[in-house]
């Protein structure tokens, strides 16, 4: 325990190192935005120990969501989820090209932490009580939320209060759709798919799409001339988590460590800015982490 | 079980769309089909032609595919509507009337071909023929096939809630969404309600058949 205490403080001097260069560096503006890899070492016993010994870690991510988990064409995944990944394997000394990723979709996610066929899963994975019972998560490391997609020549409407009465898509019996109708009074046209809300939304059939801000963001990540959100900001909160087994509380608390030094160290920052930041221009803050 | 009692509101208000739907895409149906049927053993060959085209084309393309016209294509094109009924009444009805074309026409070849001959050769018209002589007994031989695509229309209407509406299927996926945990009761309950339209019809198939039926 002592160990792990001044390498705690050792890390907090090589964070506010960081800082000050990339202070005295800025303008600079590098391209890459992997961190360079950390030369670490770790308690014996623990998770970092071993993914540091075997130089290899298998995360979890989703490969269709654009802008934070999706699938390049030479078989990468790229997005902010992927960058978060990155960032934690440099951490633990792993470089990027040695990172096994996975794909994994919203139905397998605790199974596979579970059996562990994954070491991580980072997967715009949203923290709640019924996934904590069978996995822990690190974080939060972003809030998403429920935001509007509108037209991109309609000014009209920038916060949810602007579709009262309007016609607004969103699928069948989901929790958006409830929101939307009965805290901001819009009429709400049932579809099967978010995707099958576009058309309907480009023949202004309806005045907007609602539901996560990311999954919307990807659609306008897709056609930038159609679409665009009606706001930055979104109107309910649903914080994502690094997904990891159960009872690993000192891999659990070690990320949540390194989050809060990427939120200082501005790797947060130049990560957001490189793959959502595209599309969702105000930088999030890091949230609170929940140190559970 | 309870789920289903608890949302009786929601499933009495998909019922009532769906019946809504089934009725004027019917009406509307019954109306071109017939037209069509009519055009198909008219005299004049270009309204045959164009009645062979529409029946093969709306009657071999998938419902989906008509729906996906209708709702989305139609609107790009510049036909807007305020309702998206409005867009599955357009569906349903043009690719129903297909199916009631071919069964109207197959009732006027089992008119006996003497019957318009003699009405002919009594100086009535194409329209006449048709109108006093041929429909009238086609009609009886129809109904039977005619309240079977009826029925199908009914069931068919259920693509509808993938398309925007709120019907009976609609609501079956919202409730199944709200009741996870009750999805074969609910959806149960969508089969109850759709059964209280089709198994009547069926019914009044079977007394008109009855009723109707002549010896030939």
């Amino acid at each position: 325990m002592k160990a792990f205490i001044t390498r705690r403080k050792s890390l907090l001097v090589a964070a506010s190192a960081v800082l000050a260069l990339s202070l005295s560096a800025c303008g600079g503006g590098g391209s890459s935005t992997t961190p360079p890899v950390a030369s670490a070492s770790f308690d014996a016993g623990t998770t970092m120990e071993k993914l540091n010994k075997a130089q290899k870690i298998t995360i979890g991510t989703k490969f269709d969501q654009p802008l934070f988990g999706q699938k390049g064409l030479d078989g990468k995944p790229v997005g902010f989820d992927v960058e978060m990944g990155k960032a934690i394997a440099a951490k633990l000394g792993i470089p990027a090209d040695k990172i096994e990723w996975v794909e994994t979709v919203s139905q397998n996610r605790e199974s596979f932490i579970e059996q562990g066929r994954v070491d991580l899963v980072i997967a715009t994975y949203t923290i709640n009580d019924a996934r904590k019972e069978k996995v822990a998560f690190a974080g939060p490391y972003y809030e998403a939320g429920q935001a509007l997609l509108v037209n991109k020549d309609d000014n009209s409407i920038t916060k949810p209060e602007d579709v009262k009465g309007k016609k607004v898509c969103s699928v069948t019996g989901s929790t958006p759709a409830k929101t939307i109708a009965e805290k901001y009074g819009a009429e709400v046209v049932p579809a099967a798919t978010y995707t099958a809300c576009l058309e309907p939304l480009r023949n202004k059939q309806v005045v907007a799409v609602t539901t996560d801000n990311v999954i919307l963001a990807g659609y306008v990540d897709k056609e930038p001339d159609a679409f665009k959100l009606a706001s930055d900001q979104t109107f309910t909160k649903e914080p994502y988590g690094i997904g990891l087994k159960k009872d690993d509380t000192v891999f659990r608390g070690w990320i949540n460590d390194q989050l809060e030094g990427f939120a200082k160290d501005g790797t947060y920052k130049k990560a957001w800015e490189a793959t959502a930041g595209k599309v969702i221009k105000t930088t999030p803050e890091l949230p609170a982490i929940n140190r559970y | 079980m309870d789920a289903v009692i608890a949302s009786l509101p929601q499933y009495w208000d998909g019922f009532l769309r769906t019946l809504y739907l089934s009725v004027i895409s019917g009406i509307i149906a019954l109306i071109v089909g017939t037209i069509l049927a009519a055009m198909r053993v008219s005299p004049v060959a270009a309204l045959r032609g164009f009645s062979t085209f529409y029946v093969e084309v709306a009657r071999n393309t998938p419902l989906t595919i008509i729906f996906f016209f209708a709702a989305i294509v139609l609107p790009r094109l510049g036909v807007k509507f305020e309702q998206f009924e409005v867009a599955a009444i357009i569906a349903l009805s043009s690719y129903t009337a297909a199916f009631i074309a071919e069964a109207v026409r197959s009732g006027v070849n089992s008119v006996p071909v003497g019957q318009a001959e003699a009405a002919r050769s009594i100086g009535m018209t194409f329209i006449q023929v048709l109108g006093f002589i041929v429909l009238p007994q086609a009609v009886r031989t129809v109904i039977p096939p005619l309240i079977n695509i009826l029925i199908a229309l009914v069931k068919n209407s259920s693509v509808a809630g993938a398309f925007f509406v709120l019907e009976l299927f609609g609501y079956g996926r919202q409730l199944s969404n709200d009741y996870g945990d009750q999805v074969l009761w609910i959806l149960l309950g969508v089969a109850f309600f759709y059964l209280l339209i089709t198994v009547p019809l069926g019914l009044l198939a079977h007394f008109v058949e009855r009723k109707v039926a002549i010896a030939r």
